[in-house]
């Protein structure tokens, strides 16, 4: 057994944490510990369990321990000409696989090649109870059981300990692009679809407030073909806005100011209208919004529009910061978290108060 | 024919007249049938060596109803089963010997097509094929195509999470519905999921899909409806073994591409289905592909030299590229047209659905033909050759006394082989009942307790399609011992319980 394979370590300390009730609070590289709500607890390290276990780039499938730095896994993939096609968010160096699952966050390229949730196939998890399970696996098709796999993913530890995941992977675009044109939000969201629907390989579209930016990648023929029906400027860099973006280093995410929000809406359907700045992803499906608006208007707001809001960063850590669910879906979490982690041990009230 | 149902699956106390009598104060006429001529159509699905009659069977119409006949089975503590078009190919819909059938066939109203918005708002009884036809005029289409896609039920889809040809890029239904709204069996009304590209909270959505009916009654379905591709181009490649046509695969998705469709089929799957469609097919190859590529037209003219070239470069015996709409079609029919052309050589065929990772497919094959060897019956092989999952055919002759059951244990060595290798026991048919076994073979005693609690966490009193798709630990210890009678242990490296 490898020096980076603590499985059994792990299960062990959550069982023992069990037996005496002891919360825990989960950490991989540390990177994205403003997300979520304050949780107490003991920390967990699992970011000393790490290691790609197995990559077939011909089967498109790489399966690499949660502590394993996301850094690496790019590199690997790279060397075969592959991507994890998620394109994960990172908030800072040594950020792992296992945060980037357990938070299910996705980048600019999702609405075009998926979310978290869509790539992973199967996980190793460790239940509140400090059993070692293990879901899914190693195929793209595999519909036994209940797919607890995508349930962990997002579910910001709760659940349980993420230590494994495999995903499907896809080949790098033989081609990228960039472009910025001076079109307005509605008008250039909407020429985006048009495009994408007549076969251009879009990968990225968001509006800054004053200027549209795309992204192509594909064969060099298609970008070339939608870099022709686009028009607009070529970025010299076809990464160097999207990587910002995805990262949040864009000075609409670093200036000081008021506290950021995300809002997930549904296609077409308006966009949140609250004070501040505002920032637009995903073709008008993803909106970043700095506003001191109260945490009760934002999240109406995005109800509003039949989507939901997140505190991503800023607020005190107590208050909700995820959407406030529907009492028959709360209900159902409630189920949920008792079934995997019957003592509350796992991260308590990272997500919701209670949960 | 006894029932396939354990005694610890069927402990409920059952008054079939006060059952009739409460279901009657919502449902008349022909939305409750009682009489078993009426309810033979409905004592198996689409695997019909499993037959059950059920006590009744309710065909509500509106949410009300379908709320009334959980809320009665709530009270009176007995089973339900939903049942969508009844195509499961792994008894998922088969009824329970003391419950209610409830079937969704009148749920079959396509309730919105957004075309702007790309996406559609159905009932679970619409089918499959309905919704890319009603998407058609706006240039749209929805992406998972089981082959069953003319019958089978959205609903369907959804419980048993389905899959088709096109899945390695376009996904299985988990990647491509929005929103569900189920009625629990508690009788509440809950929505999962959300028009938006993610919801808050657990990614409940998920859990539900492929769950087999056994968390809650889907009474609507949001889908994503994708743009058609505006260019397609199918190639043919023969090969002269299978293993040479496996490495292909692999050359050409090493190489970067990840085609629409890639699909195999073995020698007696390209004979039967020459014999049965004449779709071209030489049938002097061991093995075929047919590749479709799709995407705007140059990129699918670069595609295709790049793939025609690997083609080449890794042994294809001969490449055809179709010509024209007329030639694409006649590739995919005999593809299509598998199973029934195998249906035409046998009078019976058993339709198996393991997934395994893609480099072990020479051993697998090899294996698989020892155990026709053993068993003495022939299997034909289909295979989703993209994403692993094989469809292995065996033919049988169900007037032969015990060929079923035989067949029904050679398919359990195969899934259990498809485990071996790292696989799983189901791609995309499900595990129903006629997997149900096989389910202890893959997964660890704390995986399958787990299952449960999740399913009690929706479901308290376990109500919901009991029986089937999660085994109890006392039918995997029965299951377990059965095999050590047999002397037969597949691979005593994978513990059991």
């Amino acid at each position: 057994m490898s020096e980076h394979d603590q499985a059994e370590d792990l299960a062990q300390r959550i069982a023992e944490a069990a037996r005496e009730g002891t919360p825990l609070r989960l950490q991989g590289g540390g990177t994205r510990g403003f997300l979520g709500r304050e949780t107490g607890g003991t920390p967990l390290e699992l970011s000393g369990h790490r290691g790609i276990v197995n990559y077939e780039p011909t089967e498109l499938i790489l399966t690499a321990r949660a502590g394993t730095p996301l850094d690496e896994i790019e590199a690997a993939l790279a060397e075969q000409g592959q991507m994890m096609p998620f394109e994960p968010p990172r908030f800072g160096d040594g950020t792992t696989l296992g945060g980037a699952i357990a938070t299910g966050l996705s980048g600019p390229r999702r609405p075009w090649a998926g979310a978290a949730r869509d790539l992973v196939l199967g996980t190793r998890v460790v239940n509140g109870k400090g059993e070692y399970m293990r879901f899914g696996g190693e195929v793209m098709k595999n519909v036994a059981g209940y797919d607890v796999s995508r349930l962990v993913t997002g579910s910001y530890g709760t659940l349980g300990a993420i230590l494994e995941v495999s995903m499907k992977v896809l080949p790098l675009p033989e081609a990228e692009a960039s472009l910025t044109l001076a079109t307005g939000e509605d008008e250039g969201f909407r020429a985006v679809e048009a495009s994408y629907r007549d076969g251009v390989p879009v990968s990225g579209a968001a509006h800054d407030g004053s200027a549209l930016h795309v992204r192509l990648s594909g064969t060099r023929l298609a970008v070339d073909a939608g870099l022709q029906r686009l028009g607009g400027d070529r970025d010299e860099d076809p990464a160097a806005f999207w990587h910002a973006l995805r990262d949040h280093r864009l000075a609409f995410f670093t200036a000081d100011g008021p506290p950021l929000w995300r809002l997930s809406v549904p296609m077409l359907k308006g966009v949140p209208e609250l004070p501040g700045e505002r920032l637009a992803d995903w073709n008008g499906q993803l909106h970043w919004v700095r506003t001191d608006a109260p945490a009760a208007d934002v999240f109406r707001e995005a109800a509003r529009l039949g989507g939901h809001a997140t505190l991503f960063r800023g607020g005190d850590g107590h208050d909700e910061v995820f959407q406030p669910l529907p009492a028959p879906i709360r209900r159902l979490h409630e189920q949920v978290k008792a079934a995997f982690d019957p003592d509350g041990i796992l991260n308590p009230g990272r997500l919701y108060a209670g949960l | 024919m006894a029932s396939v149902y354990r005694t610890e699956d069927c402990q409920y106390t059952v008054d079939r007249e006060a059952l009739v009598q409460r279901l009657a104060e919502a449902l008349q006429g022909d939305s409750l049938l009682v009489d078993d001529e009426a309810m033979r159509p409905y004592e198996c699905d689409g695997l019909a060596g499993y037959r059950q009659m059920p006590q009744v069977v309710t065909i509500p119409e509106t949410i009300e109803q379908v709320r009334h006949v959980l809320r009665v089975c709530h009270d009176m503590n007995l089973p339900v089963v939903a049942r969508g078009a009844g195509t499961s190919l792994s008894a998922g819909a088969l009824p329970h010997p003391q419950g209610v059938l409830l079937s969704l066939a009148r749920f079959n109203k396509i309730l919105e097509i957004d075309h702007e918005r790309r996406m559609a708002r159905l009932q679970p009884g619409v089918r499959n094929l309905a919704i890319s036809e009603a998407a058609a005029p706006y240039g749209l289409y929805y992406a998972p195509d089981p082959s069953s896609q003319i019958t089978c039920s959205i609903g369907g889809n959804v419980a048993e999470n389905a899959g088709g040809v096109h899945c390695l890029k376009y996904g299985l239904t988990v990647h491509n519905i929005l929103e569900v709204t189920m009625i629990t069996m508690a009788g509440e009304e809950v929505t999962l999921g959300s028009e938006a590209l993610d919801s808050a909270g657990y990614d409940l959505l998920a859990a539900v899909t492929g769950s087999e009916g056994m968390l809650g009654v889907i009474v609507e379905i949001k889908v994503k409806l994708l743009p058609q591709p505006p260019a397609k181009d199918v190639l043919l490649a023969s090969f002269a073994d299978v293993e040479t046509a496996g490495n292909a695969v692999a050359g050409i998705i090493g190489a970067g591409i990840v085609p629409g469709g890639l699909e195999m089929m073995d020698k007696l799957a390209i004979q039967a289905a020459e014999d049965f469609v004449q779709a071209g097919y030489p049938t002097d190859a061991a093995a075929i592909l047919i590749c479709e590529l799709d995407g705007s037209p140059d990129d699918v003219r670069a595609q295709r030299e790049r793939v025609c070239q690997l083609l080449d470069e890794y042994g294809a015996a001969e490449i055809r590229v179709a010509g024209d709409e007329d030639e694409k079609a006649r590739f995919w029919a005999g593809r299509k047209a598998a199973f029934p052309a195998v249906g035409r050589i046998s009078p019976d065929y058993y339709c198996i659905d393991g997934t395994i990772p893609r480099k072990h497919l020479a051993y697998v094959l090899q294996r698989m033909q020892e155990l026709s060897d053993e068993y003495g019956l022939r299997v034909a092989n289909v295979f989703h050759a993209g994403d692993g999952n094989l469809h292995p055919l065996v033919l049988y002759d169900g007037n032969v006394p015990g060929e079923f059951e035989r067949t029904e244990e050679l398919g359990g060595r195969i899934l259990e082989l498809c485990v071996e290798v790292g696989g799983t026991v189901t791609g995309e048919h499900g595990v129903g009942m006629e997997k149900i076994n096989q389910m202890c073979v893959q997964f660890g005693s704390p995986d399958l307790e787990q299952f449960r609690a999740l399913k009690y966490a929706f479901d308290p009193s376990g109500l919901l399609n009991p029986g089937k798709a999660i085994p109890t630990l006392n039918r995997c210890a029965e299951f377990g011992a059965m095999h050590v009678h047999h002397g037969e242990l597949p691979h005593p490296d994978i513990p059991r319980y």
